[in-house]
């Protein structure tokens, strides 16, 4: 009953979509203010019938409705009740439900707190909103529908992937896709733009909270990712290059890109057309990610062919989603025009130059993720394309990016001078030597030592220098401390927010290289009472045993960590899980983690021919940073977000406010 | 961030936590298990999402890094050993792919989208600076509507004057 409520509330939902998709469109044209109006309304009714739907699912998840088709395949009645809530979004058809839930979530949003938009840009932007909603519930209901009931139930289900079921995992979709779709918001507000054929100071200034919401959570969504891979997947990996991953990092290129150049957009009235185009690419590339993920095409092109149905009509909504909106681009957006001029040194040109860097960049990882699709579609055979391709080509293009985002900030607005900018950056520069040389030591063969000069010798131009524009900016070098201490805390949070970002990049590069280069690994059998010296700290092994999980049963290891000194650092008991449900194994690595590094041991299968287990030792030397670097990136944009301008810095709703005042003081 | 992947494909394909090398597939001589390991992360387990010989607990994995294993021990050179395997299972096998006629698009590629990125850049500086020559008063009706804007502004100019003395 409450299984077909919810269904029930899908379909309304998608009718509502179609309602709001279109009035209020009507209404902005006509300037009809009454159906400019229906678009918050539909934007709650919408928000209440998903999420009522999405609530019927969990509901079914929660009591192990197993008449349910969806429950049956990925729920089981022994697992823990907070994996039973997120195996909602653990498949298929629940996640997309969460990301239509998301939708309809940033719709309300828009129609709660986007009360001093102009009428007919809000209704406008509710409505692209309510269309892609529209889309995308046409897809669940037609092609994926997750209430879907099954005659005769089960007496129990098929169990959650083991994979799934660790807290990362578990959280990790629900970033992401806020993440994806946030990034409909900067698509909506662009396309409204281009119907209006209006883009000035005060769009850019509504669509950069939206996109910096977006940013935060797409870097939260893949900072887990990562962090999940690294401990779970037991060889102390963090990524891939793996198309799936991909998906991710396009979007946050662009969103990236698209951050910047409404920088530009709003303070100097230039790149309105170009920051339009990137806000419909980074959509774009958002719904790319989801048809590659959804579609089952970088499985196999075969795969997908065999049974098309969900492919084709996410490439279909794909293809109008792009092909309306470039039309209307390429209509509209010759009639912007731009006002602010500009040097090529100067702020604007540094991040104009950010801009096309980072759009080569996210060429480059698109072209590597499809291009074994292309070669396979064409009859071409198979290649692969893997990590030391976007070494060569996506790292060379960052060297330029990270050594500009130095020096872009200490440049002036219009015309900037370089030359006083790369004197104040000398400090930058003696730290970027002395990071390279110490790389280079700590290096062992010419190939690494190469890397880790350029990694090592970014990371700390980068660090350096975007503390240097902190005390240029706090008036150090002219006024002295004490003027640079006060002011500090006064200076805008979007300010602060740069120089947060800027700086977690810094070190999260400096942990991305140092972990690639110098891990330490050592894979042996040990029995109780051996040791084994990994990178000098040595791992006294005391045997494992059995222990019993809710759902599982685990051998557990139990190791003594000591330090080249001899004293006790830590002991780790690193476990291997095996699930009742579904026979497959899960591998939790013991971790300890420690300012320079992390210690990481994982233990594995007893030994064939002789008593002991297989242990895994590693030492991951830098990989902290990588999660204290993300950490202060998102930090960064949580700052930048709470800037007052963004909440009060718009000129119309002062005004009205103010009129308010004065009319009850009358 | 391999998640992902395990919620599209079920863990069907993803091998599960990566075993990979196992103590008994290992060289005696640290230096040639050294020079298998990195010939092992440039190979693709051919029946693995994406995955690199040296982290997969595949089967054929683990039949693939032995192959590796024999050859380094036998005498060949990292090259040579990524050779042979290129020759018994296809370019499919390289994650690092050649480069030849088939992959000329894919090296090629981000030097071009560079080349076109800067390129665009410089077209618009270029012809920022003949539009700047035509228009460079303002006319009356972009004057009036800076009045206009400065007026209404007051909010935001106060916002901008306290950022700019911060600068």
């Amino acid at each position: 009953m409450i299984v077909e409520f919810g269904h029930f509330a899908l379909v309304l939902g998608f009718v509502v979509a179609l309602v709001q998709g279109v009035v209020p469109l009507v209404g902005a044209q006509r300037g009809n203010a009454g159906l400019m109006a229906v678009a918050p309304a539909a934007s709650l009714a919408q928000f209440l019938a998903v999420g009522t739907a999405f609530a019927a699912l969990t509901y079914a998840y929660v009591v192990s409705d197993f008449s349910v088709l969806n429950v049956v395949n990925n729920s089981h009645t022994a697992k823990p009740l907070l994996y039973k809530i997120t195996g909602v979004w653990g498949n298929h058809e629940g996640s997309l439900l969460l990301w239509v839930l998301i939708l309809a979530v940033f719709g309300l949003a828009l129609a709660l707190f986007g009360n001093n938009l102009p009428p007919a840009l809000r209704a406008r932007a509710l409505a692209i909103q309510a269309l892609v909603a529209f889309g995308f519930l046409g897809f669940l209901l037609f092609t994926s529908n997750p209430f879907a009931r099954t005659m005769p139930p089960p007496v129990n289900g098929q169990g959650l992937n083991p994979i799934l079921q660790d807290p990362g995992l578990a959280f990790h979709p629900p970033f992401l896709y806020l993440g994806y779709v946030g990034f409909s918001m900067a698509f909506s507000f662009a396309v409204a733009a281009l119907i209006e054929g209006r883009v000035d100071a005060a769009w850019a200034r509504w669509v950069r909270p939206w996109t910096l919401a977006a940013w935060i959570f797409l870097t939260l969504g893949i900072g887990l990712g990562a962090w999940w891979a690294y401990y779970e997947l037991g060889w102390g990996g963090w990524w891939f290059w793996d198309p799936v991953e991909n998906a991710s990092l396009l979007p946050w290129l662009a969103g990236t890109a698209l951050l910047h150049s409404a920088i530009v957009v709003e303070k100097r009235d230039a790149l309105k057309s170009w920051t339009i185009l990137l806000a419909i690419i980074t959509f774009a590339l958002s719904l790319l990610g989801t048809f590659l993920v959804r579609s089952g095409v970088l499985t196999s092109v075969h795969a997908f062919a065999s049974d098309p149905t969900r492919g084709v009509f996410i490439l279909g909504l794909l293809a109008i989603v792009l092909g309306v909106s470039f039309a209307l681009y390429a209509w509209r957006a010759p009639h912007l025009k731009g006002g602010g001029l500009f040097r090529p040194v100067s702020r604007e040109g540094s991040l104009l130059l950010n801009n096309a860097l980072m759009a080569a960049a996210t060429g480059t990882v698109l072209l590597g993720t499809l291009f074994p699709l292309i070669v396979e579609v064409l009859g071409m055979g198979k290649v692969s394309v893997g990590p030391p391709y976007y070494n060569y080509t996506f790292g060379i293009l960052m060297i330029p990016l990270v050594l500009a985002m130095a020096v872009g900030p200490m440049l002036a607005w219009k015309r900037g001078r370089l030359g006083r900018a790369l004197a104040r950056l000398v400090p930058a520069a003696l730290a970027a030597g002395v990071a390279a040389g110490w790389g280079i030591l700590r290096s062992d063969t010419a190939g690494s030592a190469v890397v880790a000069a350029i990694g090592m010798g970014l990371a700390a131009w980068l660090v350096v220098g975007t503390l240097v524009e902190l005390l240029e900016r706090s008036g150090f070098y002219r006024h002295g401390p004490a003027t640079a201490l006060r002011r500090l805390p006064g200076m805008p949070r979007a300010a602060w927010g740069m120089t947060l970002a800027h700086l977690g990049l810094g070190i999260a590069i400096a942990g991305m290289v140092g972990s690639s280069l110098w891990k330490v690994e050592s894979v042996q059998v040990m029995a109780a009472g051996d040791s084994q010296t990994v990178a000098g700290y040595t791992f006294a092994f005391h045997g494992a045993r059995e222990v019993k999980g809710p759902n599982y049963t685990a051998v557990q290891g139990s190791f003594t960590v000591k330090g080249p000194d001899g004293a006790t650092i830590t002991t780790l008991d690193p476990s291997k899980r095996s699930y009742e449900v579904r026979s497959m194994p899960t591998t939790e690595a013991a971790i300890h983690t420690t300012w320079v590094g992390d210690l990481y041991a994982v233990v594995g299968d007893p030994a064939k021919k002789r008593e002991g287990f297989v242990t895994r030792l590693y030492y991951n030397p830098l990989v902290p940073w990588i999660w204290i670097g993300s950490v202060v990136m998102v930090l960064g944009g949580l700052v930048s977000l709470s800037d007052r301008r963004h909440r009060v810095g718009v000129p119309a709703r002062a005004r009205t406010a103010r009129r308010q005042t004065d009319g009850e003081g009358a | 961030m391999r998640l992902t992947a395990a919620l599209v494909v079920a863990g069907a394909l993803l091998a599960a936590p990566a075993a990979a090398v196992q103590p008994s597939e290992k060289l005696d001589d640290p230096g040639l298990e050294q020079r298998a390991q990195e010939v092992g992360e440039k190979l693709r387990c051919v029946v693995c999402q994406n995955q690199a010989i040296a982290n997969s607990n595949a089967d054929l994995a683990a039949d693939m890094r032995k192959i590796v294993r024999e050859r380094i021990k036998a005498g060949a050179t990292n090259e040579e050993v990524i050779q042979y395997m290129q020759s018994r299972y296809g370019d499919y096998v390289l994650l690092n792919p050649p480069v030849k006629p088939k992959t000329y698009a894919l090296w090629g590629g981000p030097a071009v989208l560079a080349l076109i990125a800067l390129g665009a850049v410089l077209v618009y500086y270029r012809q920022r600076r003949t539009r700047d020559a035509e228009d460079a008063p303002l006319s009356a009706e972009e004057a009036a509507r800076a009045d206009r804007l400065l007026a209404e502004d007051d909010d935001a100019a106060a916002d901008d004057d306290r950022r700019g003395e911060a600068t």
